[in-house]
């Protein structure tokens, strides 16, 4: 039954005079918009099915493909808009729920935007990254509140520090389950982490055994549904996350449509092929804080207490509550996923209005541990529509210790946000377990562009730093002194706990 | 000697490589002129080899030991002593197509006037031959025999 | 510059915490104060001069010494502040704290002794002695007592020490009171400071009269002027002393270390922050003076990796854990305490500090030629190298005690 009321988003417009009929985009593109008519020999475009993710304009040897927003055009609203009359629409001739991929992409205003930063002049130089060393190092995980030295023994420490990750620079990959992405996305991420000395996160859908090498740069995901959870994962990873939850959906959990569940997901999660992997809401024996000690305490045992134990959650309205309980409870490291976190399959209403910004959260979070005294032990990690090199250095002014990355990481990798990940059709054969379509992601090319990302960041993040007049990471990290509000309300930048530009 | 490697895990059947050797052996070099005006005259020297969701660039192997030199009767298959490349004299070619009967990999086609014969030239005179240049995905790569 | 208005800022920082009390805790309105510290949001940057003088074998000399040397440095001060510590200088009173306090008039007074009282019993009390000078016009009421923590109040903070009573004390009273400024609370030992260049407040205080083993001196070049006295240096806390020119672009974190570790940092001074944090490291945690020099100025990650492994063990353990402390930015420090003085300089040496010895004399400060004005021909003269502290102790039997 074709759905009358559902109309396309896309338009597809070829330009005759240069399209040459070579029939590449009819190949690539996994939704069918382009066919080839033998008989008037031409090529001809359904726009209907188009998602809009630019795979035939791209590789369009003569650049013939424009993709449009279809001009079907409303009478403007400003309640009634385009997109509530759509998500009418289609709710009208399917009766389900409406389903996004990604993170949220409501206009309300990036936080980070109406953050500037400083720079040093005359009383203070800066200093110049390509002639003075710069310092991003960085080492997530619980620090003892000061060091002890032995008596006589000059130099002798006797303070024995808990494990700790070395990070090179403060951005590591966020948790993409392999199963939401592609094997080839997942190698990608992992060989990056590996090549730049950061970590790559592996979601909640297990660790594939070929990932076993990398293990030095791992952190592995115990989430509720405790896919691929067992002595052997828990023994290949640097570090151990338990995700109580993200900022996409906060209060749900993970969902893989079974459409995606091959093979080897389906040995990999250790569940049977064609299922949906639909994680349940709360880990089903973390009803309270003490069950999350208690969790938190079996990890730590399971692992002889060599790796770091991080706790997810998702910036909601009582975070900071949380994560302080977190780090009582034995988090070495909390990890926030602010609201515009990206994810594979959400239900766009919760996506969409549920849970609060990073930067709100972020900030309220790293006060209170710094008022109740319990800072120093556990790192925090921010996570949410981190976009750029700039937002990485001032969510480390507001507080954190590192930043997660999961859509600039997948953007780096060729994703153009058309938000239909959870079809399984991704184009880039990046969302995607069908063959035909994970072919399209070298991973050497993809690994080459995310070592690229984080050089590149690193370099912006080094100019950044040495034009406030610092040199090591540590004299950002909870500077907000290098942080002015423009645009904010007195609320916002009382919540943030940073000064008005011209302060 | 710089041989063109087939990485078919990359592959994506895309075809790029057909159109981009086209252009560079049309008279224009223009890719929206060369189709207009040159594509019934011209047969790409790489084919792509599907079945499924494999699929690779399948072009000349420029055989240390050619069969199709030895078949050809009019020396028109010859090897360029510089690159290490088999081609073909189109000005000697008969078109007898022994080569094409010989060839182990099936790299040889008939022309697109069936005189003479059509296979890949290495892009000699160019740095990168244009199918490796324009592969999407690195799926056919330049690599040095000798490694 | 008699008086400053000012107008305590209803926007910018609103905490519900002790960060909020110690910032807001003053009622809001505009008023005119004279010598109170307006409450602001703008930093203090000092650009300026630092001098210091110590005799290892804790032979006690006048102030002209200091004076001339710090003197000679005239250019590098505009005339918003100078200042001195000097240690040795009661011997009569040597196991009494000495504090020394600047209030901005009769009220201040009141409130200011009935608050010591509650922790404190004043055996002697009397004006700071000063003399009369054109060109230190506006000045506070200036006082020292000479007090020893009462019984009752050990009893009352069973958990603190005498020293941290007296820190606890002189927070407290800095914060809260209205136009009251303890600047200086150490035994044996006195910070004289005020708004002039530091030749005539060593005259204004008749600093040629006391007799120390140690001197340090400050000259101030100040681009947020307050034209507030308290806000010169050296910056005093217990036996602590720290004068400084530069500017700690860590400052921000620096600060928030130190508040959640129980030290309100109400001046936005770079120079607070830095006693304070000699305060936590060395008295509190006990460590080792170098391994708190390492923990502010440490070496860098790549020269970490080349050290003996015993080294590069304590050298990464204190950079993860004291990330809070690292003092970044230009500066040249000159830390004093009763038993010497320790200077030095940012990591990437962006601040000028010289050296010299000459028999059990040390001499510290910004510029050669302020050395040689005191000493002509010193043994040995270097400067300073960056991240590497000069320590200059004080002989353990020679110590100077009346």
């Amino acid at each position: 039954m074709r759905k009358w009321l559902v109309e396309p988003d896309f338009l597809v417009e070829r330009d005759p005079d240069r399209c040459i009929q070579c029939q590449v985009c009819v190949r690539q593109c996994a939704n069918d918009v382009h066919e080839y008519d033998p008989d008037e020999e031409l090529v001809t475009s359904d726009s209907s099915t188009c998602v809009g993710c630019h795979r035939c304009a791209t590789l369009c040897p003569t650049g013939a493909v424009a993709i449009r927003r279809a001009p079907l055009e409303f009478r403007p609203h400003g309640n009634w808009t385009a997109e509530t009359l759509r998500n009418i629409y289609k709710q009208a001739e399917t009766g389900g729920m409406l389903l996004s991929g990604m993170g949220s992409d409501r206009r309300m205003g990036v936080t980070w935007d109406r953050m500037l930063l400083n720079a040093s002049q005359v009383t203070n130089p800066s200093i110049d990254p390509l002639r003075e060393p710069m310092e991003l190092l960085t080492h997530l995980g619980r620090k003892p509140e000061r060091v002890e030295f032995r008596e006589g023994a000059p130099g002798g420490l006797a303070t024995r520090l808990e494990p700790q990750l070395e990070l090179q620079l403060p951005v590591m990959f966020s948790a993409m389950s392999y199963g939401s992405i592609s094997y080839s996305a997942s190698l990608a991420l992992a060989r990056a982490a590996r090549e730049t000395g950061t970590f790559a996160n592996s979601g909640e859908g297990g660790l594939h055994e070929d990932f076993r090498r990398f293990a030095g740069n791992m952190i592995v995901q115990v989430a509720s549904g405790r896919f691929g959870v067992d002595v052997d994962y828990l023994n290949n990873c640097a570090a151990l996350e338990i995700k109580i939850g993200q900022g996409a959906k906060p209060g749900i959990g993970g969902h893989l449509p079974g459409e995606k569940v091959d093979a080897a997901i389906s040995a990999t999660r250790m569940i049977p092929r064609g299922t949906d992997a639909l994680s349940p809401a709360p880990h089903h024996d973390i009803y309270s804080i003490e069950d999350l000690r208690q969790l938190i305490f079996a990890l730590k045992e399971a692992t002889a207490y060599t790796k770091p134990v991080a706790v997810k959650i998702a910036a909601v309205h009582n975070v900071s509550a949380i994560a302080s309980g977190s780090v009582r409870a034995g988090a070495d490291i909390v990890v926030i996923d602010g609201y515009r976190g990206g994810t594979g399959a959400a239900p766009t209403m919760i996506r969409d209005n549920v849970g609060i910004p990073i930067e709100f959260a972020l900030a309220a979070v790293d006060s209170r541990l710094r008022e109740e005294g319990i800072r120093h032990q556990a790192s925090l990690v921010a996570a949410g529509g981190i976009r750029s090199s700039a937002d990485v250095v001032k969510a480390v002014a507001l507080g954190a210790d590192a930043v997660y990355i999961g859509t600039a990481a997948l953007v780096a990798m060729g994703c153009h946000l058309c938000q239909k990940c959870y079809t399984g059709k991704c184009n880039w054969g990046i969302a995607t377990q069908d063959p035909y379509l994970t072919k399209r992601l070298n991973p050497n090319i993809a690994t080459r562009r995310l070592v690229n990302l984080l050089r590149a960041w690193a370099l912006e993040i080094k100019e950044m730093m040495g034009g406030m007049g610092i040199n090591a990471i540590e004299s950002l990290r909870g500077n907000r002194e290098h942080l002015r509000g423009v645009g904010l309300t007195d609320r916002e930048l009382g919540i943030l706990r940073i000064k008005a530009a011209g302060e | 000697m710089k041989r063109i490697i087939a990485h078919e895990e990359h592959c994506i059947g895309c075809r790029l490589c057909e159109i981009h050797c086209l252009v560079q052996h049309s008279k224009s070099k223009k890719i929206v002129k060369a189709f207009r005006t040159e594509r019934d005259r011209i047969v790409p020297g790489v084919k792509v080899e599907e079945s499924g969701y494999v699929s690779f660039a399948l072009q000349c192997r420029h055989c240390d030991e050619a069969p199709c030199i030895e078949a050809c009767m009019t020396g028109a298959m010859h090897r360029d002593e510089t690159t290490g490349a088999v081609l073909c004299d189109v000005d000697r070619c008969v078109g007898c197509w022994m080569c094409i009967m010989v060839c182990p990999v099936g790299a040889v086609a008939r022309g697109a006037d069936r005189q003479v014969v059509s296979k890949c030239d290495l892009c000699i005179g160019e740095d990168v031959p244009a199918c490796v240049a324009n592969c999407p995905n690195e799926a056919i790569v330049l690599e040095d025999e000798d490694e | 510059m008699n008086a400053v208005t000012s107008q305590v800022p209803s926007d910018g920082i609103r905490e519900g915490t002790a960060e909020g009390i110690l910032f807001w805790g003053l009622s809001g309105g505009e008023r005119t104060v004279k010598h109170h510290k307006p409450v602001s949001d703008r930093k203090d940057i000092s650009g300026c001069a630092i001098a210091g003088i110590l005799s290892e074998s804790g032979r006690r000399f006048g102030g002209e010494t200091i004076t001339r040397a710090i003197r000679n440095m005239h250019d590098r001060s505009n005339g918003l502040g100078g200042g001195f510590a000097a240690y040795g200088i009661y011997p009569d009173h040597a196991d009494r704290y000495a504090l020394h306090v600047m209030y901005d008039g009769p009220e201040a007074v009141r409130a200011g002794e009935a608050f010591i009282r509650l922790h404190c019993e004043i055996h002697d009390d009397e004006p700071i002695p000063i003399r009369p000078l054109e060109k230190i016009r506006s000045r506070p009421n200036l006082h020292r007592y000479f007090v020893s923590v009462l019984d009752q109040a050990l009893a009352r903070h069973y958990e603190l020490t005498e020293d941290d009573i007296i820190v606890h004390m002189v927070m407290r009273i800095n914060a809260v009171i209205d136009g009251t400024f303890v600047f200086s609370s150490g035994r044996n030992m006195g910070v004289f400071k005020g708004v002039g260049f530091p030749e005539d407040i060593a005259e204004f205080f008749r600093l040629e009269e006391y007799e120390a083993y140690l001197w340090t001196a400050h000259g101030r070049f100040p681009t947020n002027t307050t034209g507030w006295w308290g806000g010169a240096h050296p910056f005093g806390l217990l036996d602590w002393s720290v004068v400084h020119n530069g500017e700690i672009s860590s400052y921000g974190i620096n600060r928030r270390y130190l508040m959640n570790a129980g030290y309100p940092c109400s001046l936005q001074t770079d120079t607070e922050v830095i006693t304070y944090l000699f305060d936590l490291l060395v008295r509190k945690h006990r460590l080792p003076l170098e391994a708190a020099c390492m923990a502010l100025a440490p070496p860098f990650w790549s020269q970490i990796e080349r050290m003996p492994e015993e080294q590069r063990k304590t050298a990464r353990a204190i950079r993860i854990v004291y990330g809070g402390a690292l003092l970044n930015g230009p500066f040249s420090v000159l830390a004093a305490r009763s038993d010497g003085m320790i200077g030095f300089n940012d990591r990437i040496k962006l601040r000028p500090m010289v050296a010299a010895r000459k028999d059990d004399m040390l001499y510290i400060a910004s510029e050669e030629a302020a050395i040689r004005t005191v000493c002509s021909d010193p043994e040995t003269l270097w400067h300073a190298e960056g991240g590497v502290p000069i320590v200059g102790r004080l002989r353990p039997k020679e110590k100077d005690v009346a």
